[in-house]
């Protein structure tokens, strides 16, 4: 199953879907033909994309539109904000190669300030999936959500074997561990969100202990906080973290970033030696941002360090030598971490 | 048939009105329509009808430039248009807004919305009290169109956006197979905005034959005319050469504005252009296409003035110093 096949489902289910582009078909090229009327190619035409799809919404349409990040939310921005986000109206915004997923593109592509954008508009969800598979698990909910939503695209082949069921709001969280029984990557899954029951749990074999305060033995505890396709790079850098420097490292994967898990921020906070932040966004106005606007409201103040793009884009190249160039791969990760401790 | 350029009494000190102006040749400066009349005709009775709602709209339009003050100018010269569209042309009233099949009007400068809730108000959208909430806090009547107010579709102010929002709603229409039409209300100052030929582009591409821009061309912008500062004309062959179907009209004169809007849309597969050559400020000869008339928060005595001058029965002392919001 692809992205493009499972919105052609969501489509047939619910007649109001209505699938828009300002010429960026790379992922919903077959739509066309099955869609009809429902597919609607503007042209490279973002701000009349945004626009439209407001006045479809208006009549009660759900526009699920694609355009490439940086120009979806820079271009179009003031149109998102003014024609989407001051009525609320349920328009579904599918940025592609946003972050390193531009690769060589260069600087006008490089979405690093998306999250920072679409996070200050009052209502506006963003759902970061890790890969492929996680992006199949939240399509439903981003699409059928009442509000007007920002999608980062990553169709990337998938890290893991499956994820946790979906629920937006909730992390997905991985113990990478060092306990006497552990396995080689203890995976776990945990019920961070409000209103969530164990039920949610996903069955990667793990042992819920890791990630509460019984085990009392979080003083070497490394969290990592991630979103997106950097989530494969963090559990490896947990691998590394864990054989070379024997610690035990969670990795919260944050599927979306508004709404936000705040009970596994303030979790982390409470049971780590050090917090990083990882992403590839610039740090102004992202996950950074985020941690430090749940936690101050708490009075917590626990060491964060960000890894993210400070002043200045990433030197283009292919995906993996973009990583590597820019020190966002796990070995990289895994090193800057360690010369946090 | 009055001309509608009678009181441009400031002409050396202002930039002209562009009826004054080259233009493509096609417009019509007397009522009289220099290309294909397809009105059926007003009758004395029409003619009277939306002169009075006109008249009404105007003094609702000078009673919200005092107390806090609004865009008088434009207001003033898209105030026939709006009432002529909303009596005759607009398939819509109060009790049919849940019409799937209903036309919409999509007002993008937003900045003449006073004219928009004196029609509203008129016609039994609004109730006529609530114009007295003009810039309260405890009511949505304020500077630019909010969605909340009974028969305002969209919200608007910030230039450019309502005819990509037009697009949708036609878009929307062709999908349902419904019979809606889209007017688009734009302000000729507007049309500076590279969105409203992004749109314009997308409508043609599309083949929105049931979208209808109507052109305030009053000939100013906020601080000076249009011409003297980004040049709009020969705007009909713009609009052509985008693929519309364009018409010019008096935007002041009922006849004209019924032979501009007979036939819709005027050429099957294309959108709909009326560019609309009005006066801003008409209907008060005291602050007519003046560029220094656009935002004026008038005293109450100013108010008064100008009701007596609408009503011709005396010309207002304005004394009042215009606001530079831009």
């Amino acid at each position: 199953m692809t992205y493009e096949d499972a919105l052609y489902r969501l489509a047939l289910d619910n007649p109001n879907i209505v699938v828009m582009t300002a010429e960026n078909r790379a992922a919903i090229r077959n739509l066309p033909p099955k869609l009809g009327p429902r597919f609607i190619d503007v042209g490279i035409a973002e701000q009349t994309l945004i626009g439209a799809a407001a006045g479809l919404a208006l009549r009660g349409k759900i526009p699920v539109v694609h355009a490439l990040s940086a120009f979806l939310t820079m271009r179009a921005f003031e149109f998102i904000r003014t024609d989407v986000g001051i009525p609320g109206l349920p328009v579904k915004l599918v940025g592609s190669v946003a972050g390193f997923l531009s690769e060589a593109n260069g600087p006008t592509h490089q979405a690093l300030e998306d999250v920072a954008l679409m996070r200050v508009i009052p209502n506006m969800q963003i759902y970061c999936p890790s890969d492929e598979a996680d992006l199949l698990d939240m399509l439903p909910s981003f699409v059928e959500s009442k509000h007007p939503a920002y999608l980062r695209f990553n169709a990337s082949k998938s890290v893991l074997p499956s994820h946790a069921r979906f629920s937006a709001g909730k992390a997905e969280v991985f113990v990478v561990g060092i306990a006497a029984n552990d396995r080689d990557v203890d995976t776990h899954a945990h019920d961070g969100g409000p209103g969530h029951d164990h039920d949610h749990d996903h069955d990667h074999g793990c042992d819920r202990g890791h990630n509460s305060s019984e085990d009392g033995g979080n003083e070497g505890v490394i969290s990592i906080i991630t979103y997106g396709p950097l989530l494969a790079e963090a559990l490896r850098a947990a691998d590394i973290l864990r054989e070379s420097h024997r610690r035990t490292v969670r990795v919260v994967h944050m599927r979306t970033l508004s709404p936000v898990d705040t009970v596994s921020i303030a979790d982390v906070a409470s049971h780590s030696r050090l917090i990083v932040t990882l992403e590839d966004h610039f740090v102004v106005g992202g996950l950074y941002s985020i941690v430090a606007e749940t936690l101050l409201p708490m009075k917590r103040t626990p060491r964060v360090v960000p890894l993210a793009m400070g002043q200045s884009w990433f030197k283009p190249s292919l995906y993996r030598a973009a990583l590597t160039h820019a020190m966002f791969d796990a070995e990289s990760i895994a090193r800057r971490v360690a010369e946090e401790l | 048939m009055q001309k509608t350029t009678r009181s441009h009494h400031d002409t050396e000190t202002h930039p002209q009105h562009p009826e004054h102006s080259p233009s493509t040749g096609r417009r019509e400066t007397d009522g009289r329509e220099t290309d294909e009349g397809l009105g059926d005709g007003l009758t004395a009775r029409d003619r009277d009808r939306l002169s009075g709602l006109a008249f009404r709209v105007r003094e609702h339009i000078i009673r919200m430039s005092g107390r806090g003050g609004c865009f008088i100018g434009a207001s003033l010269s898209c105030a026939d248009i709006l009432v002529y569209l909303y009596d005759a042309i607009l398939r819509v009233s109060p009790t049919r807004l849940d019409d799937p099949e209903r036309d919409f009007l999509l007002l993008s400068k937003g900045h003449d919305v006073p004219a928009l809730y004196g029609t509203l108000a008129e016609l039994g959208y609004l109730e006529r009290t609530r114009l007295e909430n003009h810039l309260s806090p405890d009511d949505d009547i304020y500077w630019h169109p909010s969605r909340a107010i009974p028969g305002i579709e969209f919200h608007s102010g910030s230039l450019g956006h309502l005819l990509s929002v037009g697009v949708g709603l036609a878009l929307n229409a062709r999908i349902d197979g419904t019979a809606n039409r889209i007017f688009v209300v734009l302000g000729d100052g507007e049309l500076n905005e590279g969105s409203v030929w992004e749109a314009a582009q997308v409508a043609h591409a599309h083949k929105l034959d049931s979208l209808i821009a109507v052109v305030d061309r009053n000939g100013f912008q906020a601080n000076c005319a249009t011409e003297s500062l980004s040049p709009l004309e020969p705007l009909e062959a713009k609009f052509e050469a985008f693929g519309w179907s364009v018409h010019r009209s008096s935007g002041h004169d009922f006849d004209a504005l019924a032979r501009a809007f007979s036939r819709l849309p005027r050429e099957a597969g294309k959108p709909t252009a009326i560019v609309c050559d009005t006066v801003r400020g008409k209907g008060l000869p005291s602050i007519e296409a003046r560029a220094d008339r656009w935002f004026v928060n008038f005293t109450e005595a100013e108010v008064k003035m100008l009701l007596e001058e609408l009503r011709g029965t005396a010309a207002a002392s304005l004394t009042s110093a215009p606001l530079h919001v831009r």
